[in-house]
């Protein structure tokens, strides 16, 4: 059976609200952590567990915990990134919604390990709804006494504020979420110097976790982290949210031990059941729009034939010729019929709409592939747009201040890499394409198409 | 002090100097361009990515490159770092992406633009860019907008360097512009229609790098090329009152801060010495102004050149070119 930490209890009914998150062994870790641990001790059984950031980097949490600056003499801040929007992506939404004490809980630990006592979640903007879901658990929490001035009498304090966003893919963008925060435009800053380690918010060190790390902190702590990194292949330990997506029979959020093979993920009836309709499968985004697009051959074998699993070192596997990232763990899974020019248009579009503006590449490089995607798309591509295509990703890739450029880039250059054929397919038939669907009325057959002149 | 070595130029600097300033130091080609960082405005620099660079060495204790190219203006240089600019085709070929970005919206309206013969970007695609255009679709359009009575804004020519907001930050008490809207719909502008006028606003003129913000007292009068330009003083109780006029016979026709051969005014200007002091009769003239870009100013102004240091350069060139080939043809001997 599989192992379940986040979402063990997410179908007990009222898991959402503090009486019931009490009863179910809620808060105890805090109760241990506080207790009996001195907060060096709190971030050992972190860095114990293995745990790596689940917002996307995949950085070990523990070594980023060690970084904080506490000699400074400045106040530590503690900053919960939810401004969760990457296309494909949607755990954390649902960790917010429906368990959000596990996140208050996460953020004590977190708090009293880098002694923070103000800790910030910045929520993305259209997540209105969760707002008043957070603020009540927040009071609950608070009036049982786990936050607020001398937490169980031990004379730790802590205050956590929820910060709804103006709804900016870039403020995910640690620095960036830093600015919005303190109430400027949402433009990533210079590292160096603003690591945020060392300066942060108001330039004092900060802690910026992603909600599913922070919310797996208490299960570290009551499980230690030795056992803990028992779960999982490696260096990938634990479980990890995945929000699977796309044309599968099962879509949701599914929580997997790191080290599932990425074929009995898509296939099993435990988790995607498979490709709908009884189709076959043609690409996968394995971990949000951001990461490379991987066909069908790729994702389930790497290029050496063996089987890929779910980790970050075996989806990684190969590099970017042959291999992809586990990112945020957005699975979107892609059958036969999909049109990969139309689906990367509709991620670089996202890419334009989202970009600050701040530094050239990006401003205006964002702008100028979803152009002449559009183009290709619209039945109006030409020969040479392929490569132009190829070539503008490239001058975007690694010249950027924040890595929304290369979230852009990647996309595009690994869709060229994989399938090239469906852009050829594109310019060569542009009567064909200008239906939307034209992959469903004729799906493309790699190879048969293509008859040379 | 740190070590470091630019294009096989050694040279010490002191610690935190950032890659760019000791690129200065140094001067001549190795130089990177620079369209945002501007010394004298502190934050400015990081965003245009012109000045990308490529570490080879990190430091004397961690020999190993950095992954990506880095913005020379705005990382600090570390004991034994080794930095290729002009050696490095990546670097270059960095540069001519980044050109190609900033031209893609820009109207190349240089004919009718003010700024011309003094534009950082047309001396920059002059150097990185490319003859034609692969962009084919329609460019982003803003109408130009007076922002007060003395300035002149072209959204269209903007490349979103930040010095302006830079300069109301930094030098005058109250900023009314910003920028609104993201991505390539970011545009400088004061949301509701405002006047800025304040007491240094018009050094945001000066700052600009390309002709979005030009001086309205002195639109379409001259191409600057046919001015005379001269260094000036007079006693001013607001600024240092040190400035450029850009003269034709008597007529001063435009009045500026004076800029370094990197194009960035050191000491800034008020608005009273740059605006009503338009008569010869004001200023105490110190001399004729040396233009020190490689821009049409200069044509025409002859100059004496210094021919033992150019020989010194050339020879040094020869032998850096040298030592690579040597190095590049043993290396293949031994593998």
């Amino acid at each position: 059976m599989r192992r379940q930490l986040l979402l063990k209890d997410i179908n007990v009914p009222g898991i959402q609200f503090y009486d019931v998150y009490r009863r179910q062994g809620g808060y105890t870790a805090v109760e241990k952590a506080l207790r009996q641990m001195s907060p060096e001790q709190v971030t050992e059984e972190v860095k114990l567990s293995g745990l790596r950031g689940r917002g996307g980097a995949g950085f070990p949490t523990g070594l980023k915990w060690t970084f904080i600056d506490r000699k400074s003499g400045k106040p530590v801040y503690l900053v919960c990134n939810a401004d969760e929007s990457e296309p494909g992506t949607f755990k954390d939404r649902y960790l917010l919604e429906h368990i959000p004490h596990l996140l208050i809980e996460g953020m004590i630990l977190a708090s009293y390990a880098i002694g923070a006592n103000t800790a910030y979640i910045y929520m993305r903007g259209e997540f209105r709804w969760i707002f008043p879901i957070l603020e009540r658990a927040i009071e609950e929490a608070r009036s049982a006494g786990f936050l607020g001035n001398n937490i169980l009498g031990t004379g730790f304090s802590l205050e956590i504020y929820v910060h709804p966003g103006g709804g900016a893919y870039i403020c995910g963008e640690e620095t960036a979420l830093l600015e919005s925060l303190e109430g400027k435009r949402g433009n990533p800053r210079l590292k160096p110097p603003y690591f945020p380690a060392v300066m942060g918010l108001y330039h004092c060190p900060t802690l910026v976790n992603n909600v599913e790390t922070l919310a797996t902190v208490p299960s570290i702590i009551t499980m230690g982290g030795v056992e803990y990194a028992r779960i999982g292949v490696g260096k990938s330990t634990g479980t990890k949210l995945i929000s699977a997506s796309g044309h599968i029979n099962k879509p949701g959020v599914y929580e997997i031990e790191l080290g599932l093979p990425v074929e009995e993920f898509i296939y099993s009836d435990e988790y995607c059941g498979g490709i709908w309709k009884g189709r076959k499968l043609k690409a996968v985004v394995a971990g949000g729009s951001s990461v490379p697009i991987l066909p069908a051959d790729l994702i389930l074998k790497t290029a050496k034939g063996e089987p890929r699993l779910m980790t970050y070192e075996s989806l990684a596997e190969g590099g970017f010729q042959t291999g992809t990232m586990l990112g945020s763990g957005g699975f979107i899974v892609m059958d036969e019929t999909t049109c990969i020019v139309r689906n990367l248009w509709n991620f670089t579009r996202f890419y334009h709409h989202e970009s600050c503006g701040q530094c050239s590449p990006c401003r205006e490089g964002t702008g100028w592939m979803e152009k002449v995607l559009h183009r290709i798309e619209h039945g109006e591509g030409r020969p040479h747009d392929i490569d132009l295509l190829d070539d503008v990703a490239k001058k975007i890739e690694g010249k950027t201040i924040c890595p929304l450029g290369d979230a852009a880039a990647w996309p595009v250059s690994s869709a060229i890499r994989h399938f090239r054929e469906d852009f050829e397919y594109h310019i060569k038939y542009p009567e064909k394409v200008k239906n939307p669907k034209h992959f469903e009325i004729e799906p493309l057959v790699p190879r048969r198409h293509l008859e040379t002149a | 002090m740190a070590k470091i070595t630019i294009d096989g130029i050694e040279a010490e600097v002191p610690d935190g100097t950032t890659i760019l300033n000791a690129a200065r130091q140094i001067g001549g080609a190795i130089v990177p361009p620079a369209m945002c960082y501007y010394t004298s405005l502190k934050e400015s620099g990081g965003k245009c990515r012109v000045c990308l660079v490529r570490v080879a060495q990190a430091s004397a204790r961690d020999p190993r490159p950095l992954p990506k190219l880095v913005a020379s203006c705005s990382t600090p240089v570390q004991d034994g770092m080794i930095i290729e600019n002009i050696t490095s085709p990546d670097v270059l070929e960095a540069r001519k992406g980044v050109v190609e970005f900033l031209l893609i919206n820009h109207p190349l309206d240089c004919p009718i633009c003010d700024q011309a013969g003094e534009c950082d970007l047309q001396d920059l695609s002059y150097a990185h860019g490319l003859a034609t255009t692969r962009y084919e679709e329609e460019r982003r359009t803003f109408e130009p907008i007076d922002i007060g009575d003395k300035i002149k804004l072209h959204m269209t020519r903007c490349i979103l360097c930040y010095r302006c907001t830079y300069v109301a930050d930094q030098l005058t008490n109250e900023r009314r512009h910003g920028v609104l809207n993201r991505g390539d719909r970011a545009e400088i502008g004061t949301y509701i229609q405002k006047a800025i006028d304040n007491e240094f606003s018009g050094n945001m003129i000066d700052v600009c790098p390309v002709g979005a913000l030009t001086d309205r007292t002195f639109r379409f009068k001259s191409r600057v090329w046919f001015t005379r330009p001269l260094d000036a003083h007079r006693n001013c109780d607001k600024c240092c009152g040190k400035v450029v006029l850009w003269t034709k016979g008597e007529e001063v026709l435009r009045v500026t801060g004076r800029k370094d051969r990197y194009g960035e005014v050191h000491e800034f200007i008020c608005n009273e010495c740059r605006f009503e002091h338009k008569n010869l009769s004001d200023w105490v003239v110190e001399g004729p102004r040396r233009i020190d870009r490689h821009s049409v100013i200069s044509q025409n102004h002859y100059e004496k050149i210094n021919l033992v240091a150019l020989k010194k350069e050339i020879e040094r060139q020869i032998e850096f070119q040298k030592g690579k080939a040597n190095g590049n043809s043993s290396n293949a001997r031994t593998a």
